[in-house]
């Protein structure tokens, strides 16, 4: 599938006014959504920075219908929309969640899993910005190993929960991770998602000039770089096959990648660090570890040879 | 109209079944499980043609049905406990939207101890969240009182989420004859879903971001507003169910011996009953008293005990909850209710039955009568917290004895 931009539909769907930080990455990664799935489109957003990038009623900076609710409660209040709309015989409505790291890995773990569990029929997306921004930046459980938070001031000593392989492990047909420094590549998939029915999740990585400390004009580039440099991993998994996502094909090879420092000296959260090659090292090791399991996934996963499918049919 | 045999939970499960809901979800704690356990197979067998969400938690019960209501099906769901509590979040947050919404609270103590009998700490407990709260007495008017909920949630002049309390196991898992209307007559009598928005694509309507401080403090008022608007609706309710289907309730309150009436005894729930065979009972002792039993703690019926407390001597409030440190919290209302009569009538809050502490109608007797008697002797009396502890253990000696056996 080739995206044609020109084809997507041309609609201001980010309003002039909204209340988003300069740079923010929510802001367009919820444009991507709505260019890649239209208007036939409701979103269920739970606390979080996008509560607040509406901006203040009567008005919305966001140009779709917004079911706002708690923090841990998205996945469910999205399963009830779903349920509604099928009983009125209107399949075709995505009800689309829109939540944060907090509200997707931590406080709204319980609801996801159990929403995934029963394969409800919704596209839930993460906006992965690595910590809880809204409230000022403190850590969540997707916080980096290292990164400086105001809740880790000397850097956090975990490394970032793997929410997308939790998901495949619940046997749901459809995972993918997406980065905003990509947006074909994220429209794509949103549009490959919509076209499956039960659950689907996409993990977007939404670097935050605010949280992560970076000259706001460079959310993009800070997003393309944590793919180029093998941090993250852009891939898919539909229905029991997995594979890496095109542009990320060539970081398998360690030599094509960037150095990591790369993209930690842009960011001040990780500033205390640089001038510490063992915890720099520590990093490096996990993205190792990160291609390992991509590759054993690769493997398992294969297109056409069914022996992932064939792992979880038999559980 | 067939006459069932119904627990108290099944009553529910007809009265959902009849409103024809389309999205219910819930997760089980007794004693709710039995309403769940018999929707559920409502729903496989096709008597009820609505979708059956088995969520993971209380939070998310609510808030599925919740997100279905938003999208404009007719919802329920039901609960107890530390369901309600850990659902507590979703309770506001499904008043403040203005979301038609039915939810059934089997009455049930609050742990630790774990506990599962009936007090009403519970449902107390969400007594300011905007939800309309009702409270029935036995299970022919925990189906009425049901059905009549979607009726009440769904009225232009109110569009608030309605709760309706039913006492664990005593209501819950106790079969009565329950009188079961025909589906065609509630048909013809309940409405089609309204609601004052829905989100939709087609709608493109945005609930629940900031508003500017003075909108959200109107949006309480007008809560409000509609909390007193519901006092209308709900007796309106209460009076054409009665033409069409042969039973009224009286409303916001119900009295028994209270026309004449020198003392009042306030009481919510199924103990209610103990306490009208006991005002029975005293009457024929020639002492004339009545029950006055609440059922719909929100909206609080101002009116009709403003009424009551001008012309009686005394009012007693029977709670079977405690804001420790505090009152009862019948007894709060009350007391504030009858601060508008100059504080001429005698009042006692009496704290019984916590914990599923079993008050029959003997010690109802022996408790009024001792009240009655303090206040003709002293010509006034007022006492705001009278703890009926339990039997054996009312002396300060006694706990003390079963204390050590513990520690």
């Amino acid at each position: 599938m080739v995206i044609n931009l020109r084809k997507l539909p041309d609609k201001k769907y980010i309003m002039p006014g909204n209340a988003a930080c300069p740079g923010c990455p929510e802001t367009m990664g919820l444009r991507y959504v709505k260019m890649a799935l239209g208007d036939n489109v409701v979103l269920v957003i739970p606390a979080g920075c996008s509560s607040v990038i509406q901006g203040i009623s009567p008005y919305s900076g966001i140009n779709a219908p917004i079911l706002n609710i708690v923090f841990a409660a998205a996945a469910s209040a999205a399963t009830g929309m779903k349920a509604a709309f099928e009983t009125m015989g209107r399949d075709d409505v995505h009800v689309v969640v829109w939540a944060g790291d907090g509200g997707t890995g931590d406080i709204g773990f319980q609801a996801l899993s159990g929403a995934a569990e029963r394969d409800e029929d919704i596209i839930y997306i993460c906006v992965d910005n690595e910590a809880y921004m809204n409230t000022g930046i403190q850590r969540s459980s997707l916080t980096p190993y290292g990164a400086w938070t105001t809740t880790t001031w000397k850097g956090k000593k975990e490394h970032k929960k793997n929410i997308p392989m939790i998901l495949i492990s619940h046997g749901v047909k459809y995972v993918a991770t997406a980065s905003v420094g990509y947006p074909t590549d994220f429209i794509e998939k949103l549009q490959r998602a919509s076209k499956i029915k039960g659950f689907r999740y996409i993990h977007l990585l939404a670097p935050c000039p605010v949280g992560w400390r970076f000259d706001p004009a460079l959310t993009a580039k800070v997003a393309q770089l944590a793919v180029e440099t093998g941090l993250f991993p852009l891939y898919e998994y539909i229905n029991g096959e997995f594979k890496l996502s095109p542009i990320a094909k060539r970081y398998k090879d360690p030599s094509k990648r960037r150095p990591i420092i790369e993209y930690l000296k842009l960011q001040g959260r990780y500033r205390h660090l640089l001038d510490k090659p063992e915890e720099i090292k520590k990093i490096e090791e996990y993205i190792e570890n990160t291609w390992k399991l991509i590759e054993t996934l690769e493997e398992s996963f294969a297109p056409g040879k069914d022996r992932g499918k064939k792992i979880f049919d038999a559980l | 109209m067939p006459l069932m045999s119904l627990t108290g939970n099944y009553a529910v499960a007809h009265a959902v079944r009849l409103a024809r809901v389309k999205v219910i979800s819930a997760y089980p704690i007794t004693p709710q499980t039995t309403i769940v356990e018999k929707l559920s197979a409502m729903v496989e067998n096709g008597e009820l043609d609505a979708k059956m969400v088995r969520v993971e938690s209380e939070h998310s019960a609510l808030a599925t049905v919740f997100g279905a209501a938003s999208a404009g099906a007719r919802a329920f769901t039901a609960t107890s406990s530390h369901g309600l509590l850990y659902m507590h979040e979703v309770v506001w947050w499904a008043a403040g939207s203005r979301i038609p919404l039915v939810m059934a609270v089997v009455t049930r103590a609050i742990g630790p101890p774990w506990n599962i009998h009936v007090d009403h700490q519970d449902i107390f407990d969400q007594r300011d969240t905007g939800w309309i709260i009702g409270i029935a007495q036995e299970n022919q008017e925990v189906l009425d009182m049901t059905l009549q909920a979607f009726k009440l949630s769904e009225d232009p002049r109110v569009y608030l989420p309605v709760m309706v309390g039913l006492d664990g196991f005593i209501l819950s898992h106790t079969r009565a004859p329950v009188d079961v209307p025909e589906q065609e007559l509630v048909d013809e009598w309940l409405p089609p879903r309204r609601q004052p928005y829905v989100i939709s694509p087609e709608s493109n309507y945005v609930m629940g971001n900031i508003a500017p401080d003075e909108v959200h403090f109107l949006m309480r008022y007008s809560m409000h507003e509609a909390m007193e608007a519901a006092k209308t609706v709900i007796k309106e309710i209460d009076k054409e169910y009665g033409e069409v289907f042969g039973r009224s309730y009286g409303g916001l309150i119900e009295c028994h011996n209270c026309d004449d009436a020198d003392y009042i005894v306030v009481i919510t729930g199924s103990w209610s009953g103990d306490a009208k065979v006991a005002s029975d009972m005293l009457r024929e002792n020639g002492y004339k008293v009545g029950v006055a039993r609440i059922r719909y703690i929100r909206p609080w019926p101002k009116e009709e005990l403003e009424e009551l407390g001008s012309r009686a001597k005394g009012i007693i409030v029977f709670d079977r909850a405690i804001s420790m440190g505090g009152y009862g919290p019948l007894y709060s209302d009350v007391a504030g209710t009858l601060y508008s009569n100059g504080g001429k009538t005698s009042l006692v809050g009496v704290i019984a039955g916590l914990a599923g502490v079993d008050v029959g109608a003997e010690t109802f007797k022996e408790t009024i009568t001792s009240i009655i008697h303090k206040i003709e002797e002293n010509g006034f009396f007022f006492e705001p917290r009278l703890w009926l502890l339990p039997k054996d253990y009312s002396s300060r000696e006694k706990m003390l004895e079963v204390a050590k056996r513990w520690l």
